[in-house]
């Protein structure tokens, strides 16, 4: 996986722009998932997604070929994320629970056919409260829960992409492992 | 409610994060076989990180990858064509088939294309040759076109063969540069190349559409 990626780069490098395509292709859903666990929405999450894109796109020169793509791409990606959480007024959190509920219609707008299951309408409220209580973190427990929990990354790995040290990146994971906790305990 | 000290919720988290030595996991399963309090606050844990990575893994719009393509700084246009080229490549070879076979290509090409050389003291032609005779040596630059170049003496400057052979006796030496240029060639590759041209916006067309 790595190889294509590196010799795609080195054809964008060169100025063909179709083999970034290529690199959107296999990455998109990683992205875009990430953006999603971190936003708690999918419009917004579309929009850090390909934003994230574009920049690695503009700024494929300062790319490392020796180190790894997809820790290059969750930095920038899990960055505008964050940069956007700040930037949110205070009434995030209501926007938080009215995403929450955003998951559920847009599945059962995919299956319009034939009714759900209970036990299916259940696991998907199930998974919009998980999502609601995963965007009522803070940002700065929610970046590392969403890395290693949704994304299974390793310490050292969420180490380099926030750029932070891992004596750090292992604090938030234990805060953040306890905030989720108490949420969720009654579940 | 619970009293035991942090060092075993610490333990709990070392632990989780596989990090727990062999020792302190011994410390960590004594305490919580004895100490109910923990025993749930290590099980809400682990129930949280099930509940989290029971999230389902959610696909990307279909229409992702084209929209952040469209949204890309457009490319120079160089290597669209020649990506094009590459992509059809017996299109290519199917015009370049027709421009050699309507001959345009040759009967133009030789039309007032005439020999011509720089004047010096020193040479001598010979239908269009220009010889360089043995024992004599020209100082200054030599320009043929359409034309060959015998050196049989010295030329000490440089020398510019347009769409000629060079012959070299013996004794024949050139110290300056040495360019010969096979225009035929070039001209065929600009015939090519310009035709293609038109072609140019043809190839941005047909990339929008794919
Ligand atoms: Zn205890």
């Amino acid at each position: 996986m790595e190889l294509i990626i590196k010799k795609r780069i080195k054809q964008v490098l060169k100025g063909d722009q179709n083999a970034y395509g290529e690199i959107v292709e296999l990455y998109k859903d990683k992205v875009y998932h990430v953006c999603y666990r971190m936003l708690g929405n999918r419009h917004e999450a579309e929009d850090m997604a390909q934003e994230a894109f574009i920049r690695a796109y503009t700024n494929i020169h300062k790319f490392d070929i020796d180190r790894k793509f997809s820790t290059w791409l969750y930095r920038i990606a899990t960055n505008l994320c964050i940069d956007r959480i700040r930037k949110k007024k205070p009434d995030y959190y209501l926007d938080a629970e009215v995403s929450g509920t955003e998951g559920l219609t847009m599945y059962s707008q995919i299956q319009t056919d034939e009714p759900l299951p209970e036990e299916e309408v259940e696991s998907m409220e199930l998974q919009s409260t998980i999502q609601k209580e995963i965007s009522t973190l803070p940002e700065k427990y929610r970046s590392v829960i969403v890395l290693k929990y949704i994304e299974e990354l390793s310490l050292k790995e969420i180490s380099d992409i926030l750029d932070l040290p891992l004596g750090t990146v292992k604090t938030r994971i234990h805060r953040g492992r306890e905030a989720l906790r108490k949420q969720l305990r009654t579940l | 409610m619970n009293t035991c000290p942090d060092k075993v919720v610490h333990m709990m988290h070392d632990y989780l994060d596989e990090e727990l030595s062999q020792e302190n996991e011994k410390e960590l399963k004594q305490h919580l076989q004895e100490c109910e309090a923990c025993r749930t606050h290590f099980h809400e844990l682990k129930r949280t990180i099930a509940f989290v990575q029971s999230t389902s893994h959610i696909q990307a719009p279909s229409n992702f990858t084209k929209s952040v393509m469209n949204k890309l700084p457009k490319e120079k246009k160089k290597v669209g064509m020649e990506r094009w080229f590459k992509k059809h490549p017996m299109i290519v070879a199917a015009a370049v088939f027709f421009l050699l076979m309507s001959g345009s290509l040759f009967t133009t090409w030789n039309d007032g294309k005439e020999f011509a050389f720089t004047k010096s003291e020193n040479i001598v032609v010979d239908g269009q040759t220009v010889i360089v005779p043995q024992g004599e040596i020209v100082e200054e630059d030599i320009v043929v076109h359409n034309g060959d170049l015998r050196v049989e003496g010295e030329v000490k400057g440089d020398v510019t063969l347009i769409n000629g052979k060079r012959y070299m006796a013996g004794a024949g030496t050139i110290t300056g540069d040495i360019e010969e240029i096979d225009q035929a060639f070039e001209w065929l590759w600009y015939n090519i190349k310009s035709s293609f041209q038109e072609l140019g916006d043809l190839v941005q067309s047909d990339e929008k559409n794919e």
